[in-house]
């Protein structure tokens, strides 16, 4: 057997690399996780399944019978009818049947469903059309489903928001002042998802996704968890699946605390904790791509995060496996031997409870 | 599986046991289409292909809850608008 495969980069691009070569990214991939996270190596047993889970001959692999894992998403059913800018293929159907179609055809194991703008401030906006969409649909899915977007911080700063934005206030060094503007976007955003909330819960939510929480650092993270605990209190029975936006919190703000845990810096195992306290159903955990780095360097990074992150959390941990995150290429069309991989190696070595 | 981890915070192997120990059948035959097929259709709890009659959307998702004793929002809406307690 050659020892040569073919593999790809963590854009996407294909290349060819040798056994010796991938077996010493995955040891540089997990050390690198371990030291960032302060967390534990994989294991040498552990790095051999990951070797063979990667040289595996199929363009595509799978777990074993009875390993099978649930799948949770960010509006993946909408794919089918949008366009481009959200990986989607444009063919013309309404949301209903777009998510029967993913019920059906997909055998989806959940759904969740989303407005085109993907985040929870102009999902205010148009909520009366939302909650009739949302509703409509929920009386014909079998399947678990959720309605999500973005938390999505910036959309509050300006010149999207009437916050001052404090990417230009800190490089003139008006730390106190980009703070304050940081604390107010926080106030206005949990309004927001706290409305938005309060709303689908009166027409029967089966579930509230907050999708990329700390997108724009530690205030981002702790509006997302405010809202949650508030809603959780409200609403103690409606499901609230949070995913973050990356494997480390910025710490933009850098002074704000949850539970008395400063969130800035925070790396999965450290984040689901906060999302646990806060009442979180299931937490989605992200770990960022390094496109200059090759998929087999990025998959034993993730993996690493991932095994600490389970055997931290109490509650179902989903890693977000889309592009860019957890080893999946950064790529439009996202490979499928690298996506099988991912899936294959987050169930068997991450220990995930769902993807 | 999903129902129970949103519901019941349930991680993926007890998620398993309960779903199993509810559905009447072994954790290992959960993904066996022909195993569960019947089952799901003798339940009510919805089946993938179309079958005119049988339960699917929210009165499945009526069994469903009842089934693997959890609240399901969609559902307590329903009973509520149609009048039923419980």
């Amino acid at each position: 057997m050659a020892d040569n495969i073919f593999t790809r980069m963590g854009d996407g691009e294909r290349i060819e690399m040798s056994f010796s070569e991938i077996k010493d990214e995955i040891a540089s991939g997990t050390h690198d996780a371990a030291d960032r996270g302060k967390i534990p190596e994989l294991s040498a047993e552990e790095r051999d399944r990951l070797f063979e889970i990667i040289i595996e001959p199929g363009r595509t692999v799978s777990v074993a019978s009875g390993e099978e894992i649930v799948v949770t998403d960010d509006s993946a059913a909408m794919l089918a009818c949008l366009g481009q800018d959200d990986s989607g293929v444009g063919v013309p159907m309404s949301r209903l049947t777009a998510y029967l179609n993913y019920e059906r055809v997909y055998a989806a194991d959940t759904a969740t469903v989303g407005h085109v703008d993907f985040s929870y401030k102009p999902v205010k906006s148009v909520i009366n059309h939302e909650l009739q969409e949302y509703y409509t649909i929920s009386q014909s899915t079998t399947i678990p489903l959720l309605y999500g977007a973005q938390p999505n911080m910036g959309l509050y700063f300006q010149p999207d928001g009437p916050c001052q934005n404090p990417t230009e206030l800190l490089p003139l060094g008006k730390i106190d002042e980009a703070r304050e503007a940081m604390e107010s976007a926080a106030e206005l955003m949990i309004d927001d998802l706290v409305f938005v909330g309060k709303e689908l819960a009166g027409i029967g939510c089966e579930g509230l996704n907050f999708d990329t929480a700390g997108s724009a650092g530690d205030a981002d993270f702790f509006a997302a968890l405010q809202a949650a605990r508030s809603l959780k209190s409200m609403f103690p029975s409606l499901p609230v699946i949070m995913g973050c936006a990356s494997e480390f919190i910025m710490g933009m703000h850098g002074e704000i605390d949850f539970e008395g845990c400063r969130l800035a810096g925070m790396y999965p195992h450290e984040q689901v904790k906060m999302a646990e306290a806060a009442g979180v159903n299931i937490f989605g955990m992200a770990v960022n791509i390094t496109t200059t780095r090759s998929f087999a360097w990025n998959l034993a990074r993730a993996i690493t995060f991932s095994k600490a992150t389970v055997d931290a959390a109490d509650i179902p941990v989903h890693p977000n496996v889309g592009m860019g995150v957890c080893g999946v290429p950064m790529a439009e069309l996202t490979p499928i031997d690298c996506v099988s991989r991912v899936a294959k190696a987050l169930v068997q070595i991450g220990k995930a409870d769902g993807l | 599986m999903a129902w129970t981890q949103l519901a019941l915070k349930m991680k993926i192997n007890d998620a398993k046991q309960y779903v199993a120990n509810k559905l009447g059948i072994g954790v290992g035959s959960l993904t066996d289409e022909d195993t569960v097929r019947p089952v799901r259709e003798d339940l009510g709890i919805g089946i993938l292909t179309a079958v005119p009659g049988r339960p699917a959307g929210i009165s499945a998702k009526l069994k469903i809850a009842e089934l693997l004793d959890i609240n399901i929002n969609s559902v307590d809406l329903f009973k509520n608008n149609i009048g039923i307690s419980g």
